[in-house]
């Protein structure tokens, strides 16, 4: 059958977010001269690669219906490993720091699937709520609650060095996303990520490997949390044990602006990038316009709502609009008697 | 003794590619225990759904105490006096018998707060009444089965209900239990109820109903008191007699053992099941909802795995633990909840289609996305599912053309014994012949293929053999070429009667 294959008509779920994009800077731009210009945007991308990083992580959790609170602690206490490595243990190898780093990533997220494939906690909400804290005791616990500077330039150049004028970071950013992006749409076990979010229970029966998904997922998202903690060394100069405290909630609020669900099986990396850039450029619009941090976070919240608002709206039309078609097929079957 | 209560006039439900009831009539009165009874899906659910309030009507009417009632929502009926107890029951089993009996309409004391003194000595009352000791601060997740649903009447009863509808009350009951219960519905009709009472055992509309009603398609088929009805002549008019071709039944020659099961056993599910499937035919499991069929498919797929027993694939013993396991071996399970438990609703067709066999399709690190959309564009054309492209969403398909997806999904993996779990539930009759025919065409290619269906004309058409299952044990096995192989014996042993009855007559 040579039946011409049409892309999905719908818009992509990041649309709304990225025209939210354009009127933004296109406001700011007008309202702060010094908005458009190109040192401002280098900054914009600076601030955003740490949450992107984190995000591109939350992401993964989110697709297979769960979440990870624990993200915030798991940069603190990857950043904190390397710092005491390098204090305690006179570790500068920067290979050495940055693989110790993502062990510990993979440690914390290897603990959190754990709880929730192995011990059966019922929701990762609650498992990894508790997860957050005892990493960042434990961050805390070993750093004796000080933050740690004066790591070699081999570690911290990825957060604070450009690339012509081009800000290194958020050239891993990139990098990370567009390997992200094959991975979730074009390996097997990426598509598997979406299939066990949007449905459990059909993927088991299926013979996918659902606690392995689950696993692997929490995994990297220690993983995506460690790259974010090296980059932060870099972008702060020191490993603090008390960092990131509202990485959670800066996750999953890229994720969910980008067009991600709680209940899994939907969410882009795309739109996850586009809701990481979103948040910065809000955040770094109002600091041009001198707003404090109060009405930062009234502004961030209220965008939230509204771009889950969005989604919910767009969802019930389209529920509409089938039972209005089903209702038509339904009366012409009554015709029919 | 004998006033209507409740009158039912010509009421016609439809539903997208079933009418579910055609002019359905029914009369219940003050004093009295109707019985109700009719195949799966003849409409039973649809008629309580209606009378509940759940469903509205299409056409025709309803009369409570004669005069015309009109109900908007489940709150309407309520008001009526119109009282359900579900098989499943509604019970929130972490609060106490007092919140479940009141929950909804709870009492106030003078001082705004609840008054639980009140309620917990009217909820004693009122279970005492029916004979019930009851504790009324006990939390009834505490309570067996037949208490809770106890409470589930009392909770009627306390509403003052006029007409108290029994769906299958026994089926989670044992026999003391069961007892109890007939002494309590009873006593509600010495007080005046008029019951509904809907069974699956024949035996319980004998032992405890005035009046039986049977119902078949959708329609009322006879109405009379049960002493005048005996178990055959009830099972025939709940068969009936329609001859339609709807079946495309291929012969085909019966080759080796595919499937051997022994003694498989999951405690509360099913109980000692042994068969044999061969290649090269279509094995029907019949029986009614809640016979085990799907349980014990669940069982030899490993989505639940059994207590005890064996399977013997090809002749060679498996230990399945899991479905990826099941797989390996073979095997391909389409369940009967297509959107639960078969598709991934927020994706694609193409994506569906490739769900089970993902890991083959390749090319190095990445998937081989030609290869995937190759497959979906077979799988479109050979089992001509409806849709205007691979990429749309499995959610937004027909029942029929979902089906099709799943069998898709399997027909991919090259398996060898192909589950069937009610395929044609829900789809029209169009796409139900292009199941059939792919089954058909699955068995001549030499596969087995076992299919669990409650549309016994189907069993009949289709099958080569057929296991007749009842609470979980095998009753009967039937070969297409035996005198037992008709509608009548197989219902006669699904509803837990002996085979061969019809035989010697």
């Amino acid at each position: 059958m040579n039946m011409r294959k049409s892309k999905s008509k719908s818009m992509p779920s990041f649309f709304g977010p990225l025209i939210a994009v354009f009127v933004l800077s296109l406001v700011l731009s007008v309202v702060s001269e010094s908005f458009l210009s190109f040192p401002n945007w280098m900054n914009i991308f600076r601030q955003t690669a740490i949450n992107a990083l984190v995000s591109c992580g939350m992401l993964m959790v989110l697709l297979t219906g769960g979440v990870d609170l624990s993200v915030g602690s798991m940069v603190a206490l990857t950043s904190c490993a390397m710092g005491v490595l390098m204090t305690r243990f006179g570790i500068l190898n920067p290979l050495i720091l940055m693989g110790s780093a993502l062990v510990v990533g993979f440690l914390c997220g290897g603990f959190n699937a754990l709880l929730f494939t192995k011990l059966r906690l019922p929701h990762p909400f609650v498992s990894t709520m508790g997860s957050k804290m005892i990493f960042r005791g434990l961050a805390l616990f070993v750093t004796g609650a000080a933050p740690i500077a004066g790591f070699p330039d081999s570690v911290t150049f990825l957060g604070y060095r450009n690339v012509g004028k081009f800000p290194l970071c958020f050239i891993a950013v990139i990098i990370v996303f567009s390997l992200m992006h094959v991975f979730l749409n074009f390996t097997a076990l990426g598509r598997k990520i979406y299939s066990v979010g949007g449905n459990k229970e059909a993927a088991r029966l299926s013979g996918i490997n659902v606690p392995g998904t689950l696993n692997f997922v929490y995994i990297m998202s220690g993983i995506m949390c460690a790259l974010a903690g090296i980059v932060m060394i870099g972008r702060v100069g020191t490993a603090a044990p008390l960092a990131g405290e509202t990485f959670d909630t800066d996750a999953i609020a890229a994720c969910v602006i980008g067009g991600a669900s709680f209940s899994g099986g939907k969410g882009t990396i795309a739109g996850t990038l586009i809701g990481a850039l979103l948040i910065a450029i809000i955040r770094n619009g109002l600091n041009l316009l001198g707003a404090q941090t109060d009405v930062q976070f009234m502004v961030i919240g209220a965008v939230i709502i509204i771009a889950v608002l969005i989604d919910v709206i767009r969802t019930s039309s389209e529920l509409k609009s089938k039972r209005l078609s089903k209702a038509t097929a339904a009366a012409e079957l009554l015709d029919l008697f | 003794m004998s006033d209507v209560i409740v009158e039912l006039k010509n009421v016609t439900k439809l539903f997208p590619a079933v009418v579910a009831l055609d002019s359905m009539n029914m009369q219940l009165r003050q004093g009295q225990i109707h019985g109700f009874i009719g195949e799966n899906g003849a409409g039973k659910s649809t008629l309580i759904k209606v009378l509940t309030g759940v469903h509205k009507p299409d056409d025709g009417e309803i009369f409570i105490n004669g005069s015309k009632m009109v109900f908007k929502g489940p709150a309407d009926a309520k008001k009526e006096g119109i009282a359900c107890v579900y098989q499943e029951l509604n019970i929130v089993k972490d609060l106490s018998i007092t919140d479940n009996m009141f929950l909804g309409n709870y009492v106030k004391a003078k001082s705004g707060l609840l008054d639980y003194r009140y309620m917990n000595g009217k909820a004693k009352e009122i279970m005492e009444s029916m004979n019930q000791e009851i504790e009324p601060q006990e939390i009834c997740g505490n309570l067996g089965m037949g208490r809770q649903q106890m409470v589930e009447i009392g909770k009627a009863v306390l509403q003052d209900a006029k007409v108290l509808i029994l769906d299958e009350p026994t089926s989670s009951l044992g026999e003391k239990e069961a007892a109890e219960l007939f002494r309590t519905v009873r006593l509600l009709k010495e007080k005046g109820l008029a019951i509904l009472f809907v069974s699956h055992k024949l035996e319980e509309i004998f032992e405890i109903c005035d009046e039986v009603t049977v119902m078949r398609d959708g329609k009322h088929i006879i109405t009379a008191p049960s002493s005048e009805m005996t178990k055959d002549s009830l099972i025939a008019h709940m068969v009936g007699r329609k001859l339609e071709n709807l079946y495309p039944k291929e012969e085909n020659k019966r080759g080796d053992v595919a499937l051997d099961v022994r003694g498989l056993t999951r405690v509360g599910e099913y109980y000692d099941m042994s068969f044999t499937a061969h290649y090269g035919e279509i094995l029907g499991f019949a029986g009614l909802v809640g016979a085990g069929r799907t349980e014990l498919m669940r069982g030899i797929f490993a989505a639940d795995p059994p207590d005890q027993g064996e399977i013997y694939i090809a002749g060679e013993k498996q230990d399945i633990h899991y479905p990826q396991e099941a797989i390996n071996c073979k095997l391909a399970f389409l369940t009967e909840d297509r959107k639960q438990q078969g598709l991934v609703l927020t994706e694609t067709i193409e994506k569906n289609v490739s769900l089970v066999n993902i890991d083959h399709l390749k090319k190095g690190f990445l998937i081989d996305r030609a290869g995937i959309v190759e497959q979906a564009a077979d799988c479109i054309e050979k089992l001509k599912i409806r849709t205007p492209s691979a990429n749309k969403l499995a959610g937004e398909l027909s029942g029929g053309n979902q089906q099709k997806v799943v069998i898709g999904k399997w027909i991919v993996t090259d398996a060898e014994i192909y589950i069937f779990d009610e395929p044609t539930r829900g789809i029209d009759v169009g796409a139900k012949i292009e199941v059939y025919k792919i089954m058909n065409e699955l068995v001549s290619q030499g596969k087995c293929v076992l299919m669990i269906s409650s549309e016994l004309q189907e069993i009949i058409g289709m099958c080569d053999r057929v296991v007749v299952m009842r609470e979980g044990r095998k009753m009967a096995e039937v070969e297409r070429d035996s005198q037992h192989f008709n509608q009548q014996s197989i219902m006669k042993a699904a509803w837990g009667g002996d085979i061969n009855e019809y035989a010697e007559k």
